[in-house]
């Protein structure tokens, strides 16, 4: 059993990475998550545990340090807020290009541009369907709590090592801030230089004499190269979506009306499914945990078992709406709902427009 | 007399020149006469000389020297465009017993990677910049570059490069100098400018550029840069003999070549 704490969502974040054995954190102060970086400086993980702390001049630099990091092997992460994770798409793109593994966390503040400072999960898009260049895919992993914040950070790295690729972990201002319990899990050592070199073979350590230099690149100049290397990255990607789609559900088992929410808003559209329950509407919430892959097969067995129709809620004006919409595909009735700007929706405003926009009267 | 053959002279005991081992099979693509693959050459020699090829790691540019990867038999991660010395720090944070250089052109370092360049510079990141100074943007064709001389031509500045209009209005800013700012930070420890376009030249740019990784794996801290200043023959649209003597006759007054820094101490000149 680990440690019982009360912390912030982005202090348990920070705290998971020492506790995971990672390498290094390279990163930029944004609100809202520059607890992230100050807590670890905080904690002296150097120390601790020999985890690089490195405050960069900008979150273009950061994100190019975590890209080579991660090619020589190690566990790096990086976190960031919108308009700083816009900045990231560039190493994102290398990153996926390269097929390097690393962890970064959005805690995602309102758009478009500077904003502000206020949750929003208008990210979605950035997220989930790219935002560097190419065809290329992130794993992202949405937290509804402290405690996923802790749990995501050694699922992600198990999951970036797993498939050589960038996972996210797409929170927001809500999740970040707010204080809750959380069970920290035990220190774990970080791998050696024996340990990498012989887990990740691929990995830039210096070339053993008589054996092939290692080359970590997203360049290839040769067309039926490149497509190869295309082809094989969505096959990846296929078998990433054929294992690795994570999701909650909730008094779905009977339900004919479905929330569809993640992270805060899935946190409030709970209490949504309570009020209507009370008020005898078979109503249930669905909670995607990845948001890429996205649990499609999951709306589509709901609509099978007899759902008749699904509300997106999201602090948005409406983005995961549309893979709702891809997943029904016109089978059953699907809408957006949510508030934007800073402005949080309540439970009741949730249920009244699931009454009004789906239900009908 | 018996006549003597080339194979006579072909004798492991006439050998005075060859390949350095640390560079692969793979013919250069840069074009005759240019300075890239002498700097690369360089590096190789002096990368084996010090032994320690199982040990280091390159980060290559995007510019000419992007595929730099392919002709150095160590391991290399190839970076974005300007972001090498960030790729260079991440691994040396990481890795910090590992041999860490970078490899830049002008266009790469002192304009879309500047804020990189002066960083890294002023953590004192103990690492070995590698800057090949040709003036110009040579891998897309020629355009300006912020170290482009007043008066150059380059495809954007077709009538040469003009800081300011006539009139005193902007234009194309002024020659950058590069080399001297970072030499002012304290995070340096050694900056010195070379250049390859003779002989002389090239002796004295190995046994910097043998410096500059010979510090790094003595010391903890502190870069080690060594700018290259070289030719783009091809986009100055000289033969490579008239550019390397245009380089000494206009470059080098602007660049001039000599150490500025040397263990953290500017040299007066
Ligand atoms: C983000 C980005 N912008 C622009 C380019 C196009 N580009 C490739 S190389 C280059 C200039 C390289 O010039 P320099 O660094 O001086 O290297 P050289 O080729 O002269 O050695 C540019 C603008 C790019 N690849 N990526
Ligand atoms: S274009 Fe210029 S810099 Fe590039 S290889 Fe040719 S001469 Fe060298
Ligand atoms: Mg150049």
């Amino acid at each position: 059993m680990g440690e019982l704490k009360l912390m912030k969502g982005n202090e348990a974040l920070a705290e998971a990475a020492i506790r995971c054995g990672a390498d290094a954190y390279f990163g930029y102060p944004i609100t809202p998550q520059s607890e992230v970086i100050e807590y670890l400086s905080e904690q002296n993980p150097y120390e601790r545990t020999g985890m690089v702390v490195l405050q960069a001049e900008s979150e273009l630099a950061a994100i190019n340090m975590v890209y080579a990091a991660g090619a020589a092997g190690k566990r790096v992460m990086t976190s960031s807020s919108s308009p700083g994770v816009c900045l990231k798409q560039e190493g994102l793109a290398y990153i996926a290009g390269a097929e390097v593994p690393c962890v970064f966390a959005d805690v995602v503040r309102g758009g478009p541009g500077l904003g502000t400072i206020q949750p929003s999960q208008a990210d979605y898009f950035q997220n989930t369907k790219g935002g560097g260049n190419g065809d290329y895919r992130n794993i992202v992993l949405a937290p509804a709590s402290v405690q996923e914040m802790a749990d995501f950070v050694p699922l992600g790295f198990e999951l970036a090592f797993k498939y050589r690729m960038a996972v996210c972990i797409l929170s927001d201002g809500a999740i970040g801030q707010m204080m809750e319990k959380v069970v920290l899990p035990e220190q774990k050592a970080r791998l050696t230089e024996e340990e990498i070199k012989a887990k990740y073979p691929w990995a830039l350590t210096g070339r053993k004499r008589g054996t092939q230099h290692r080359v970590i690149t997203s360049l290839d100049l040769d067309s039926a190269r490149m497509e190869e290397h295309n082809r094989h990255l969505q096959r990846k990607y296929d078998e990433v979506t054929k294992n690795e789609v994570r999701y909650e559900m909730i008094d779905c088992d009977d339900a004919e009306y479905v929330f569809v929410a993640y992270g805060s808003s899935a946190r409030i559209a709970q209490k949504s499914v309570q009020l209507g329950r009370a008020e005898g509407l078979k109503v249930g919430l669905l909670r995607p945990i990845t948001l890429w892959p996205y649990p499609t097969q999951a709306i589509r067995n709901l609509i099978d078992k007899g759902v008749k129709g699904f509300l997106s809620v999201e602090l948005s004006c409406g983005q995961m709406i549309e893979d709702v919409l891809l997943a029904c595909n016109g089978r059953a009735k699907a809408e957006h709902f949510g508030r934007v700007g800073g402005i949080i929706h309540t439970p009741e405003e949730v249920l009244e427009a699931m009454k009004k926009q789906i239900i009908g009267e | 007399m018996a006549e003597i053959t080339l194979q006579d002279i072909i004798q492991p005991e006439n050998l005075v020149y060859e390949k350095s081992k640390l560079l692969t099979e793979k013919p250069f693509h840069y074009c005759p006469g240019c300075g890239h693959g002498t700097v690369h050459r360089i590096i190789a020699e002096v990368l084996e000389e010090l032994g320690v090829d199982d040990r280091t790691i390159g980060v290559s540019p995007v510019g000419c020297a992007v595929m730099a990867y392919d002709y150095f038999d160590v391991d290399f991660v190839e970076a974005a465009h300007g972001r090498a010395p960030a790729c260079a720090t991440g691994i040396k944070r990481v890795w910090p017993d590992k041999v860490v250089f970078s490899y830049q052109g002008d266009g790469d370092l002192a304009a879309i990677g500047t804020c990189e360049t002066i960083h890294t510079c002023n953590r004192g990141e103990n690492i070995t910049m590698i800057f090949v100074n040709n003036g110009i943007y040579g891998m897309t064709g020629g355009q300006m570059a912020p170290t482009t001389l007043v008066g150059m031509k380059t495809a954007t500045t077709p009538y040469g490069r003009m800081p300011q209009w006539p009139d005193g209005t902007p234009n194309n800013g002024f020659p950058l100098q590069i080399t001297q700012l970072l030499a002012q930070l304290p995070g340096t420890r050694y900056v010195t400018r070379q250049a390859v376009f003779s002989a002389a030249a090239v002796r004295n740019c190995k046994k910097a550029i043998k410096k500059a990784f010979q510090n790094q794996i003595e010391n903890k801290n502190g870069v080690n840069f060594v700018e290259i200043v070289s030719n783009c023959n091809s986009n100055w649209k000289m033969s490579a003999v008239d550019a390397n003597k245009w380089l000494q006759d206009n470059m080098l007054p602007v660049y001039p070549l000599g150490d500025l820094k040397d263990n953290f101490e500017l040299i007066k000149k």
